[in-house]
């Protein structure tokens, strides 16, 4: 019965902590681009312009929850959810210390992979339900980018996988006592982190949003907390793909004297803000280079990271 | 476990059912993608969760993806879910009819027969080991005709950038 209690505990904290952590990052990520940008960002609600965060919420849950005549409802009602749900789900499968994980699946880098490719349905129903052109084509391009993205994410996991020997998370962290595998994994590590950004649809990659070119993207026609739930799901991504990284090649909760869910959190702010650093200083590529930059460079990369890594191991053996 | 196994059942029923009669093709896609999750789940839990992850990344997450990419390319609006409405002639409906009354036939056959399933976990490293070992040259075929796929899409991209050139220069 304690076991259950314990467990419902965790599902519980993980919930609460995942959601307040992507609502902070709102604040931190405005906050860090002030500074990048040798400006203030918002400093005015609040201490350190802390509240701004809730009163952004106030101020979308009061707004008209508009859906436009034209929409299919029932998938335009849905899709957010798709989107907040696939991304809120993969959480399960972290190791936040030794054995405090909800689920530590064996397959759960396959999980997570899985829950993935799921997130792209959100992204596209979302546009395609909207039947307005900008929508559409913001979907469009969502589509063709994650599921481009998606084919090396998972091929430049492999080698971690091949080095750990299993698919479950926990395995994978305490594979990594010796040496984090960020450094004989490197190219797989530099692979992920690119897949993950054009995973989220951050800066770089935000293609599918392009504000310049699309109005908003797949997300134009929403509003009020529809729209709230899909910036949401963007920050939950961000959250979970450090999350990700932090446990594949950078040890995940393992590290010396502090206890190590610290060291895990720590580590993954690192990576959150390396997202937002990423965020303000990079351009926006062409959607062509975007596409040709993924099958004609990482995808070749990621193959030969995996039959280098294939012949090492065999060779040690 | 056999409660979460009737349910996943009831779900996979149910949204193929619904595959079958939605007039909207999108929504009828997304009943489809319901029902291969709750097959991923049967799967799951019956001792095979690397074939669940498989069907969901693959089935769900990238084939499924590409026929709702090519229903919203061919913008497939009300006019079509009007013209699924309008005609149902019955005899479309023979053919089916039979196939699957054969199926079920075979369903029943098996159950009073008893258990056929195996009842044990098969992890990742076992399905590896039997792709690689006794069945290598039906993995091998497979990936020849995928090699093959490749090279005729290859060929395809080709042609159409060949094309696109010359019209450039023109």
């Amino acid at each position: 019965m304690s076991d259950i209690q314990c467990r419902l505990i965790t599902v519980f904290v993980v919930l609460i902590g995942a959601m307040a952590a992507s609502a902070a990052l709102i604040w931190l990520e405005r906050r860090l681009l002030g500074l990048w940008q040798d400006r203030y960002g918002p400093n005015r609600v609040g201490l350190f312009g802390l509240l701004q965060v809730m009163a952004d919420m106030i101020k979308i849950f009061f707004k008209e929850d508009w859906i436009p005549p034209f929409a299919d409802r029932p998938v335009f009602v849905v899709s957010p959810a798709i989107v907040v749900a696939a991304t809120l789900i993969p959480f399960a499968v972290i190791p936040f210390s030794p054995g405090i994980a909800i689920a530590d699946l064996n397959i759960g880098l396959l999980f997570f992979l899985a829950m993935a490719s799921l997130s792209v349905y959100g992204i596209v129903l979302g546009g395609w339900s909207s039947q307005s052109k900008y929508s559409l084509l913001g979907s469009l391009r969502a589509t063709a980018q994650l599921l481009s993205y998606e084919v090396f994410m998972g091929l430049s996991l492999m080698g971690v996988v091949m080095m750990a020997g299993s698919f479950s998370l926990g395995a994978i962290v305490r594979a990594q006592r010796g040496m984090w595998f960020c450094i004989p994994q490197f190219v797989g590590f530099v692979i992920f982190f690119i897949a993950g950004l054009a995973e989220t649809h951050r800066m770089p990659f935000d293609l599918p949003e392009a504000e310049s070119e699309l109005v908003d993207g797949y997300h134009t026609e929403y509003s009020g907390l529809k729209f709230g739930m899909f910036f949401v799901g963007e920050y939950l991504g961000i959250t979970f793909t450090s999350l990700m990284t932090v446990t594949l090649f950078f040890g995940g909760w393992l590290g010396p004297v502090l206890p190590p869910i610290v060291w895990l959190l720590g580590k993954t702010v690192v990576f959150i803000c390396l997202f937002i650093l990423i965020r303000a200083s990079l351009p926006r590529p062409r959607y062509d280079q975007l596409m040709s930059f993924a099958w004609k460079v990482l995808l070749p990369l990621s193959l030969l990271n995996l039959l280098v890594t294939a012949g090492v191991l065999l060779t040690r053996r | 476990m056999n409660t979460a196994f009737y349910i996943a059942a009831i779900v996979a029923v149910i949204s193929t059912l619904m595959v079958i009669i939605e007039f909207n093709p999108v929504h009828a896609l997304l009943y489809l993608i319901v029902s291969l999750l709750s097959v991923a789940v049967i799967f799951f839990l019956l001792g095979a969760p690397f074939a669940a992850a498989l069907e969901v990344i693959v089935y769900a997450g990238a084939i499924m993806v590409l026929f709702v990419f090519v229903v919203m390319m061919l913008n497939l609006g009300p006019q079509s879910a009007a013209g699924e409405r309008s005609g149902w002639p019955g005899r479309l409906w023979f053919g089916p009819f039979v196939l699957t009354a054969a199926l079920l036939a075979e369903l029943v056959f098996v159950l009073r027969g008893g258990g056929a399933v195996g009842f044990r976990e098969v992890g990742p490293q076992e399905v590896g080991l039997a792709l690689f070992g006794p069945y290598l040259f039906g993995t091998e075929l497979a990936s020849m005709l995928l090699l093959s796929g490749l090279i005729g899409a290859y060929h395809l991209g080709i042609g159409f950038k060949a094309a696109g050139k010359e019209k450039d220069s023109l």
